[in-house]
Protein backbone atom coordinates (compact mmCIF):
# COMPACT_ATOMS: atom_id res chain seq x y z
CA UNK A 1 0.00 0.00 0.00
CA UNK A 2 1.50 3.57 -0.65
CA UNK A 3 0.60 6.62 0.53
CA UNK A 4 1.06 10.37 -0.79
CA UNK A 5 2.03 12.47 1.61
CA UNK A 6 -0.11 15.42 2.32
CA UNK A 7 1.38 18.45 0.39
CA UNK A 8 0.22 21.78 1.40
CA UNK A 9 0.27 24.31 -1.24
CA UNK A 10 1.43 27.59 0.67
CA UNK A 11 2.12 30.22 -1.46
CA UNK A 12 5.48 31.26 0.15
CA UNK A 13 5.41 35.37 -0.24
CA UNK A 14 1.52 36.14 0.04
CA UNK A 15 0.37 33.39 2.63
CA UNK A 16 -0.19 35.76 5.40
CA UNK A 17 -3.14 37.57 3.92
CA UNK A 18 -5.14 34.59 3.92
CA UNK A 19 -6.11 35.47 7.60
CA UNK A 20 -6.10 38.41 9.56
CA UNK A 21 -4.38 36.86 12.01
CA UNK A 22 -1.25 36.01 9.91
CA UNK A 23 -1.31 39.70 9.16
CA UNK A 24 -1.19 40.80 12.60
CA UNK A 25 1.85 38.21 12.96
CA UNK A 26 3.24 39.85 10.01
CA UNK A 27 3.04 43.35 11.27
CA UNK A 28 4.86 42.57 14.36
CA UNK A 29 7.39 40.59 12.92
CA UNK A 30 8.05 43.53 10.40
CA UNK A 31 8.50 46.07 13.53
CA UNK A 32 12.10 44.54 13.77
CA UNK A 33 13.11 45.99 10.87
CA UNK A 34 12.59 49.55 12.23
CA UNK A 35 13.89 48.20 15.38
CA UNK A 36 17.14 46.99 14.26
CA UNK A 37 17.65 50.29 12.40
CA UNK A 38 17.31 52.23 15.18
CA UNK A 39 19.95 50.24 16.99
CA UNK A 40 22.00 51.09 14.15
CA UNK A 41 21.21 54.83 14.36
CA UNK A 42 22.15 54.02 18.35
CA UNK A 43 25.10 52.34 17.75
CA UNK A 44 26.25 55.79 15.30
CA UNK A 45 25.43 57.81 18.37
CA UNK A 46 27.95 56.55 20.69
CA UNK A 47 30.38 56.40 18.17
CA UNK A 48 29.67 60.18 17.43
CA UNK A 49 29.59 60.35 21.56
CA UNK A 50 33.16 59.20 21.69
CA UNK A 51 34.65 61.46 19.06
CA UNK A 52 34.10 64.35 21.38
CA UNK A 53 31.58 67.18 21.59
CA UNK A 54 31.57 68.78 18.19
CA UNK A 55 30.89 65.56 16.55
CA UNK A 56 28.14 64.56 19.14
CA UNK A 57 26.51 67.60 18.83
CA UNK A 58 26.64 67.80 15.06
CA UNK A 59 24.94 64.17 15.26
CA UNK A 60 22.16 65.80 17.10
CA UNK A 61 21.46 68.24 14.44
CA UNK A 62 22.13 65.91 11.79
CA UNK A 63 18.38 64.26 13.94
CA UNK A 64 16.42 67.17 13.21
CA UNK A 65 16.41 66.36 9.68
CA UNK A 66 13.14 65.91 7.85
CA UNK A 67 13.64 62.01 6.94
CA UNK A 68 15.16 61.58 10.68
CA UNK A 69 11.90 63.07 12.00
CA UNK A 70 9.74 60.19 9.23
CA UNK A 71 11.87 57.45 10.81
CA UNK A 72 11.78 58.34 14.65
CA UNK A 73 7.44 58.37 13.80
CA UNK A 74 7.85 54.87 12.59
CA UNK A 75 10.33 53.82 14.94
CA UNK A 76 8.17 54.76 17.87
CA UNK A 77 4.93 53.51 16.40
CA UNK A 78 6.75 50.06 15.91
CA UNK A 79 8.57 50.11 19.45
CA UNK A 80 5.23 50.84 21.64
CA UNK A 81 3.23 47.59 18.98
CA UNK A 82 6.07 45.56 19.77
CA UNK A 83 6.24 46.84 23.25
CA UNK A 84 1.98 45.95 23.48
CA UNK A 85 1.87 42.41 21.81
CA UNK A 86 4.69 41.38 24.43
CA UNK A 87 2.71 42.43 27.18
CA UNK A 88 -0.13 40.92 25.52
CA UNK A 89 1.82 37.93 24.99
CA UNK A 90 3.21 37.20 28.42
CA UNK A 91 0.35 36.12 30.20
CA UNK A 92 0.31 32.98 27.98
CA UNK A 93 3.99 32.79 27.98
CA UNK A 94 4.59 33.14 31.75
CA UNK A 95 1.32 32.03 33.23
CA UNK A 96 1.26 31.90 37.40
CA UNK A 97 -0.39 29.47 39.43
CA UNK A 98 -1.13 30.41 42.84
CA UNK A 99 -2.35 27.11 44.82
CA UNK A 100 -5.38 25.38 42.82
CA UNK A 101 -6.35 28.60 40.09
CA UNK A 102 -4.32 30.51 37.61
CA UNK A 103 -4.19 33.99 38.30
CA UNK A 104 -6.12 35.98 35.62
CA UNK A 105 -4.24 36.67 32.46
CA UNK A 106 -5.00 40.54 32.45
CA UNK A 107 -3.41 40.65 36.13
CA UNK A 108 0.25 39.36 34.89
CA UNK A 109 -0.26 41.66 30.95
CA UNK A 110 -1.50 44.42 33.40
CA UNK A 111 1.50 44.17 36.05
CA UNK A 112 4.34 44.33 32.77
CA UNK A 113 1.96 47.44 31.52
CA UNK A 114 2.29 49.54 34.78
CA UNK A 115 6.04 48.57 35.40
CA UNK A 116 6.21 50.12 31.42
CA UNK A 117 4.69 53.13 32.53
CA UNK A 118 7.00 53.69 35.65
CA UNK A 119 10.12 52.90 34.10
CA UNK A 120 9.63 55.11 30.90
CA UNK A 121 8.55 58.07 33.79
CA UNK A 122 11.89 56.95 35.80
CA UNK A 123 13.64 57.24 32.42
CA UNK A 124 12.06 60.48 31.27
CA UNK A 125 12.57 61.92 34.63
CA UNK A 126 16.44 60.93 35.14
CA UNK A 127 16.79 62.45 30.68
CA UNK A 128 15.59 65.61 32.39
CA UNK A 129 12.44 66.11 30.25
CA UNK A 130 10.39 67.46 33.46
CA UNK B 1 22.84 13.65 24.60
CA UNK B 2 22.00 15.65 21.36
CA UNK B 3 23.23 19.13 22.17
CA UNK B 4 21.82 22.02 20.10
CA UNK B 5 22.69 25.75 19.65
CA UNK B 6 19.27 27.11 19.76
CA UNK B 7 19.67 27.84 23.55
CA UNK B 8 22.50 30.32 22.61
CA UNK B 9 20.42 32.49 20.11
CA UNK B 10 17.19 32.26 21.46
CA UNK B 11 18.42 33.56 25.35
CA UNK B 12 19.50 36.76 23.69
CA UNK B 13 16.82 37.05 21.56
CA UNK B 14 14.30 36.39 24.95
CA UNK B 15 15.93 38.76 26.26
CA UNK B 16 16.22 41.49 23.96
CA UNK B 17 12.38 41.05 23.03
CA UNK B 18 11.83 42.10 26.75
CA UNK B 19 14.67 44.91 26.66
CA UNK B 20 12.92 46.45 23.18
CA UNK B 21 9.69 46.35 24.97
CA UNK B 22 10.22 47.74 28.04
CA UNK B 23 13.42 50.31 26.92
CA UNK B 24 13.30 51.59 23.41
CA UNK B 25 10.00 53.47 23.37
CA UNK B 26 11.19 55.63 25.59
CA UNK B 27 14.57 56.31 24.29
CA UNK B 28 12.92 56.79 21.04
CA UNK B 29 10.73 59.18 22.75
CA UNK B 30 13.40 60.77 23.91
CA UNK B 31 15.52 60.97 20.75
CA UNK B 32 12.37 61.95 18.43
CA UNK B 33 11.92 65.26 21.25
CA UNK B 34 16.01 65.88 20.09
CA UNK B 35 14.78 65.29 16.37
CA UNK B 36 11.81 67.86 16.80
CA UNK B 37 14.71 70.60 17.90
CA UNK B 38 13.98 69.85 22.27
CA UNK B 39 17.21 68.06 23.06
CA UNK B 40 16.35 66.83 27.12
CA UNK B 41 18.76 67.94 29.59
CA UNK B 42 20.16 64.21 29.71
CA UNK B 43 20.73 63.67 25.86
CA UNK B 44 23.22 66.95 25.75
CA UNK B 45 27.01 66.25 25.99
CA UNK B 46 28.39 66.91 29.22
CA UNK B 47 25.01 64.19 30.97
CA UNK B 48 25.42 61.90 28.12
CA UNK B 49 29.14 61.61 28.49
CA UNK B 50 28.88 61.66 31.96
CA UNK B 51 26.54 58.66 32.40
CA UNK B 52 28.40 56.89 29.70
CA UNK B 53 31.80 57.24 31.44
CA UNK B 54 30.54 55.49 34.35
CA UNK B 55 30.44 51.76 34.86
CA UNK B 56 26.88 51.61 35.34
CA UNK B 57 26.09 53.40 32.17
CA UNK B 58 27.96 51.58 30.00
CA UNK B 59 26.65 48.39 31.32
CA UNK B 60 23.00 49.59 30.86
CA UNK B 61 24.36 51.45 27.02
CA UNK B 62 25.75 47.75 25.89
CA UNK B 63 23.06 45.30 27.31
CA UNK B 64 20.25 47.43 25.70
CA UNK B 65 22.44 48.17 22.26
CA UNK B 66 23.53 44.61 22.07
CA UNK B 67 20.39 42.54 23.30
CA UNK B 68 17.98 44.33 20.93
CA UNK B 69 20.41 44.06 18.17
CA UNK B 70 20.33 40.68 18.60
CA UNK B 71 16.70 40.50 19.37
CA UNK B 72 16.41 42.55 16.12
CA UNK B 73 18.70 40.12 13.81
CA UNK B 74 16.83 36.98 14.83
CA UNK B 75 12.97 38.20 13.93
CA UNK B 76 14.57 40.13 10.66
CA UNK B 77 16.03 36.18 9.98
CA UNK B 78 12.42 34.97 10.51
CA UNK B 79 10.93 37.83 8.82
CA UNK B 80 13.00 37.31 5.66
CA UNK B 81 11.85 33.61 5.51
CA UNK B 82 8.14 34.50 6.05
CA UNK B 83 8.29 36.65 3.20
CA UNK B 84 9.61 33.67 1.14
CA UNK B 85 13.51 34.46 1.29
CA UNK B 86 14.30 30.51 1.72
CA UNK B 87 18.61 31.16 1.86
CA UNK B 88 18.01 30.84 5.45
CA UNK B 89 21.67 30.04 6.00
CA UNK B 90 23.22 32.91 4.72
CA UNK B 91 20.19 35.20 6.03
CA UNK B 92 20.88 33.96 9.19
CA UNK B 93 25.08 34.34 8.91
CA UNK B 94 24.74 38.06 7.59
CA UNK B 95 22.27 39.04 10.12
CA UNK B 96 23.97 37.82 13.46
CA UNK B 97 27.31 38.65 12.05
CA UNK B 98 26.05 41.91 11.97
CA UNK B 99 24.84 41.63 15.10
CA UNK B 100 27.72 40.88 16.82
CA UNK B 101 29.83 43.23 14.87
CA UNK B 102 27.18 46.54 16.35
CA UNK B 103 27.65 45.04 19.74
CA UNK B 104 31.64 44.95 19.38
CA UNK B 105 31.65 48.36 18.15
CA UNK B 106 29.71 49.28 21.08
CA UNK B 107 31.71 48.09 23.65
CA UNK B 108 34.20 49.57 21.69
CA UNK B 109 33.24 52.90 21.47
CA UNK B 110 31.70 52.79 25.04
CA UNK B 111 35.74 51.98 26.06
CA UNK B 112 36.77 55.19 24.35
CA UNK B 113 34.78 57.34 26.52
Amino acid sequence: MSRRPLVREVPPTSWFFRHPRYLRYMAREVTCIFIGAYCVLLVVGLQRLAAGQASYEAFLAALRSPASIVFHALALVAAVYHAATWFNATQKAMPVQVGEDFLPGTVISGAHYVAWVVLSFVVLFLAGVF
Amino acid sequence: MAKSHKPVVWFPFAAGGTVIAFCIPVIVLLTSMAALGHVPDGLGYERMHAFAAGALGKLVIFSVVALSLWSSAHRLRCTCFDFGLRADKVVATVLYLAAVAGSVATAVYLLRI
